[in-house]
């Protein structure tokens, strides 16, 4: 073979090459993409013809063209659901990512090993089964033995009745959401631990304190991280549902009584569906709840165009 | 205009919560004594739904019907029943050949065409359905049509402190609801505080849940007899909820109240009647065998809960057994039915149950099966007194009202009906609505899910 012929052939052997990686490629990708198709688009698409019609999983549907998505903008309960989730939302989000930010500058300043026990304590809690969590924070909140209120007491405040005042229950579930902040605590020092050192000595040459070199150099160099933890925990907030159910609305004896204040969006839906049987309504419902969480991540992908740093694309 | 997604609609019932969720032998009929002749003999396999065996009651029933029926495989799914469950299995043409479920939700799947009526299985098993309860009866007929097979008939008596009444000059005749000013005052006497705190509940009405027993006593119902018609705006109702509340603010309103409820260790031996922290409340039958159990001794008298004339009266539910569209052995599931709900089965329970009990030294109090003809003969050869003077007085309270029962009629929308008027009381209460007002949106939001429901 001359070296004319080889330079030839290697492109096409190269490019067959790719092509056959390509197709492995897409062979080990193909147990997620049938997974996505059924039991996620197939689904979804689904969801949407039933959300234009009646449908009692008892009987046939039937076509009732807009009627859910009229009835979606006058129920008031999906107003006040609604409502309940984006307060949680605008509390919960900022609360948690301000913690897990603090934790996690503590944690970076550790050394290798007491890092690693304590990452492992802050990260013990996510494992802990959703619905057990909503047990120990009724305990945890009762606005007369509670230990949070115990725990106040000894500052001298009288705490509020967590979990019977509506005007602190969703405090209260706010609370109980910081139990769960290991993961991101996690994601932030991965974050911290890959800004270069150097960034730091240069700012230290330049004059800088210790806020400033967070303002100027940590922040912008997590900012992706901060970004995605914004967004992650954005739609898991408006999805919030095994706590608060089971804290609320989870048997019959904590469902009567239970207020209103925790009657959280996909609380709603999941009544509407599994109660009340009315499937079409609470595909309806779904439908809105992902137009919502769309929008939000829509606008929020466009205002981190110009506060998030991407190092690949700077280079 | 129907549309036909038959494929799509177990995946359509993931999407809505993944959407959104995502990350959302020869004896007695019921009641009597007949062989159920009549019915072929049943066999292959026969799987239930929302039955569990917890306790000697229910391992007795079964062991008598594989005895009797040793050809039928009995496959029970333990666990309540789960409307989840259930609907999938019927949306994927697998349901279950029997499901048991509370009767206040069966006529909601019944009218929804999702039961098989009984009228043949009871006239093949020769079930007397007579024999039951009326109250139990109602809730399981709907327009002359048999739609379950009734079970338990759960009653609610008032329970007080015996040593908090006398120490407080009072009576059963304060806390047996048949005068509220008399109630009033029992429950400002009762009520204690310490340090800011509640550390007595007088007398607790049980709101939401036994509002309807509320409206009753002050003679009224919140549902029509056929169960499609609201009348939570009725203003006996309003009535009986402004009273039922303004015990609640004698307490210290409603959150306070309910903190200090949730603190309760109500199934434990520092339950609220061992701590002292309750003086009196209409409650579940259930709750006299669990003091049997945990706490005998404590100092608790039981007397029938009375409306405003004096008369006894007691809100009632209960369970069914039901047979789902498509079940695929109807016939083995009529004589589990009947064999469960027989006179000669319930005894038999009733015996293996006491026995138990007088294993682990505890009180027997007794099975109220919601069969008039198994009650009788339950207490008549099985019961035998604790020699506990409040125990042996609350069994025969629990007896003496099991006539004065009265149930919520079936209805098309049970679970949203009930919604609609607890989310009122709780409204009422938090105080961000009056009684009035709370009833008045609840018999809106009642009216329109019955009408949407019966269409």
């Amino acid at each position: 073979m001359t070296a004319e012929t080889a330079a030839v052939v290697r492109p096409a052997r190269l490019a067959a090459w790719r092509r056959r990686e390509t197709r492995w490629a897409y062979l080990f990708l193909l147990p997620w993409i049938v997974g996505f198709l059924v039991f996620t688009l197939g689904p979804m698409i689904a969801s949407l013809v039933l959300s234009f019609t009646s449908y009692d999983v008892l009987s046939s549907p039937s076509f009732v063209g807009l009627d859910n998505y009229r009835e979606v903008m006058s129920d008031p309960a999906v107003a006040r659901s609604l409502g309940n989730t984006v307060f949680y939302t605008a509390l919960h989000v900022p609360l948690a990512m301000t913690l897990s930010m603090g934790l996690a500058l503590l944690l970076n300043r550790l050394g290798r090993r007491s890092s690693g026990f304590f990452r492992t304590v802050f990260y013990l809690p996510v494992m802990t089964p959703p619905v057990a969590v909503g047990v120990l924070f009724l305990l945890l909140l009762n606005g007369q033995t509670g230990l949070i209120n115990a725990a106040l007491g000894l500052f001298g405040v009288q705490g509020p009745n967590w979990t019977t005042d509506p005007a602190w229950i969703k405090p209260g579930i706010v609370i109980l959401s910081l139990w769960s902040l290991g993961s991101t605590v996690v994601i932030y020092l991965a974050a911290l631990r890959n800004v270069p050192e150097e960034l730091y000595e240069a700012a230290k040459v330049d004059g800088t304190n210790a806020r400033q070199r967070f303002r100027h150099v940590t922040l912008p160099q997590v900012s992706g991280a901060v970004f995605f933890t914004l967004i992650v925990n954005t739609i898991a907030s408006l999805q919030m549902f095994t706590e608060v159910y089971t804290m609320y609305f989870g048997n019959k004896q904590t469902q009567s009584g239970s207020s209103d204040a925790a009657l959280f969006y996909v609380i709603y839906l999941f009544q509407q569906a599994f109660q009340f049987l009315h499937m079409g309504y609470a595909s309806s419902l779904a439908w809105l709840l992902f137009v919502v969480i769309l929008v939000i991540t829509v606008v929020q992908v466009r205002v981190a165009k110009r506060f998030v740093y991407y190092e690949s694309e700077n280079s | 205009m129907p549309v036909r997604p038959r494929v799509l609609v177990p995946l359509a019932l993931l999407a809505a919560v993944s959407v959104a969720c995502g990350g959302v032998g020869g004896s007695g009929g019921g009641g009597g004594d007949s062989d159920g002749a009549g019915g072929a003999e049943p066999k292959g396999s026969l799987s239930t739904l929302g039955f569990g065996l917890p306790d000697e009651i229910a391992k007795a029933r079964v062991a008598t019907f594989k005895k009797a029926y040793p050809d039928v495989s009995l496959k029970i799914n333990e666990g309540g029943f789960d409307a989840q469950q259930f609907l999938s299995s019927v949306a994927g043409g697998n349901p279950p050949d029997l499901v048991y479920l509370d009767r206040n939700i069966l006529g909601t799947y019944a009218e929804r065409g999702a039961l098989e009526p009984l009228d043949q299985c009871v006239k093949d098993r020769a079930i007397d359905m007579a024999a039951f309860r009326p109250a139990a009866t109602a809730q399981v007929t709907i327009d002359g049509t048999v739609f379950g097979i009734p079970e338990f008939l759960s009653v609610r008596v008032v329970i007080a402190n015996s040593q908090d009444l006398k120490a407080s000059g009072l009576t059963t005749a304060d806390v047996d609801a048949s005068d509220w000013d008399k109630v009033s005052a029992a429950n400002a006497k009762l009520t204690k505080s310490e340090g800011g705190k509640l550390s007595r509940i007088g007398f607790d009405p049980k709101l939401p849940e036994f509002l309807p027993l509320w409206a009753r006593a002050n003679g009224a119902s919140i549902i029509s007899d056929d169960g499609r018609t609201a009348t939570l705006d009725d203003p006996k109702v309003v009535e009986a909820l402004s009273y039922t509340l303004s015990l609640v603010k004698q307490e210290g309103g409603w959150s306070r109240m309910k903190s200090f409820r949730d603190t309760f260790d109500f199934f434990g031996a520092k339950n609220q009647f061992a701590q002292d922290q309750l003086g009196a409340f209409p409650i579940e039958d259930f709750y006299l065998n669990v003091l049997a159990e945990v706490s005998p001794k404590v100092p608790i008298v039981v007397t029938s809960f009375k409306d405003r004339q004096g008369q006894p009266i007691t809100y009632s539910t209960g369970l069914a057994w039901a047979i789902p569209k498509g079940a695929k052995n109807p016939d083995a599931a009529c004589a589990f039915m009947q064999k469960m709900t027989a006179t000669d089965t319930w005894v038999a329970a009733a015996k293996a149950k006491a026995k138990e009990r007088k294993s682990k030294k505890l009180p027997f109090t007794g099975v109220f099966t919601g069969n008039r003809e198994a009650d009788d003969e339950i207490f008549s050869t099985v019961y035998q007194p604790a020699g506990i003077a409040s125990l042996d007085n609350g069994v025969k309270v629990l007896r003496s009202v099991q006539e004065h029962a009265f149930s919520l009629p079936p209805s098309p929308a049970g679970a949203e009906f009930e919604k609609a008027w607890q989310d009122a009381v709780t409204r009422a209460l938090e105080g961000r609505q009056s009684a009035q007002a709370a009833l008045e949106e609840a018999q809106q939001q009642a009216q329109k899910a019955l009408d949407q429901a019966a269409k």
